[in-house]
């Protein structure tokens, strides 16, 4: 181990903050892609075992019953004059996997979803649990080859969105498409702060 | 990085069992960490250099303390040695139950109720 050079300073030095952001979106949208368009480095990927709180009392024993499910995560960093760190997790896709969203949401920052406009019903369950909880989200359109270019305004109403909540179009490939989403959501967050609900982490019902 | 592996360990290590003993046998079947909460997106650091033989310590958690000579997340941690997260909870417990490891936890509560705090993630975005 080489101390000796570094002299330990290290565990002297002022920890950076970490901020997670949850990159979200249906099957196929492109999280891992525009993880990996912004991070420093290549998509990790880690396996994380959560909590199912969606499980009813168990009738016999009267206790809570904990289930478990493993979902594998792809996450990203970004580092910010070594004062910030920013982590940005795709949240599984699949259905689900809705309920250990919840796990994965406290304490973040915000949330972008990704909408695939050939299949817009797919983001349904992200916008409403992001709403739902009071997460700050804005909705990244991805543009794909070949689909139908729509108005931002109509995947607003398809979508049934607040007028407050941010809708932009986005190139998951690219870094500065992927910050300038990441910017939007900053902002947003930035500016529902305060109107949240407080405590974090208590699930809205 | 992957740990070293001795013969022993290999055997048990056959297409089915793998993913799932590997892991049970480095934490003798412990799922929780006997200290700390460790989020994914904690940041853990090495306090103090390590003897290659501390007792008690298996060649995970010297692992993890060489990782940690900068301040690293339990995710990245996790990801780097190719061990589920709850695997990588177990073992930071055990390096902070001896003060091996420093662990800085997230703090959203401060840090966003801060509007610098946001300008300054805006500003660092836009400059990268
Ligand atoms: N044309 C185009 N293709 C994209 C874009 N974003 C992603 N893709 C492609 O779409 C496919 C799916 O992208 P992924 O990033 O794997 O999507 P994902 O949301 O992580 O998928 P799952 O994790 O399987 O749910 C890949 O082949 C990408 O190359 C985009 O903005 N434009
Ligand atoms: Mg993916």
């Amino acid at each position: 181990m080489d101390f000796g050079r570094s002299d330990r300073s290290a565990a002297r030095k002022k920890a950076p903050s970490a901020i997670k952001i949850l990159i979200a979106g249906g099957f196929g949208a492109g999280k891992t892609t525009m993880v990996g368009a912004v991070s420093e480095t290549a998509p990790l990927r880690t396996e994380e075992t959560l909590t199912d709180r969606s499980v009813g009392v168990d009738d016999i024993s009267g206790v809570e019953a904990k289930h478990t499910t493993t979902v594998a995560m792809d996450f990203g960093r970004i580092t910010i004059k070594d004062q910030y760190v920013l982590y940005l997790f795709g949240t599984p896709g699949q259905e689900r996997f809705w309920f250990v969203w919840d796990e994965l949401a406290l304490g973040a920052l915000g949330a972008v979803v990704l909408a695939d406009t050939r299949k817009l019903a797919d983001c349904f369950p992200s916008v409403d649990f992001f709403e739902r909880r009071g997460t700050p989200f804005v909705v990244a359109v991805n543009c794909f080859d070949g689909a139908r270019i729509y108005a931002l305004d109509e995947v607003r109403l398809a979508l049934g969105l607040d007028s407050s909540v941010p809708v932009v179009l986005c190139d998951a490939r690219k870094r500065n498409s992927g910050k300038e989403v990441l910017i939007n959501l900053v902002q947003h967050a930035m500016r529902t702060r305060g109107k949240r609900p407080r405590p974090e982490g208590v699930p809205a019902s | 990085m992957t740990p070293a592996e001795g013969p022993t360990e290999d055997r048990w290590l056959d297409d089915e069992a793998g993913p799932i003993v590997r892991p049970y046998v480095m934490t003798r079947g412990r799922t929780e960490p006997t200290r700390g909460k460790f989020d994914l997106i904690s940041l853990v650091v090495a306090t103090r250099p390590t003897a290659a033989l501390e007792v008690g310590l298996g060649p995970e958690h010297l692992t993890i303390l060489r990782l940690c000579e900068e301040f690293l997340s339990v995710a990245e941690i996790a990801a780097r040695m190719d061990l589920p997260a709850g695997t990588i909870r177990v073992l930071l417990g055990d390096l902070l139950d001896r003060d091996f490891i420093e662990v800085s936890e997230p703090h959203p509560e401060t840090d966003m109720d801060d509007d610098c705090f946001y300008q300054a993630v805006i500003d660092g975005l836009r400059s990268l």
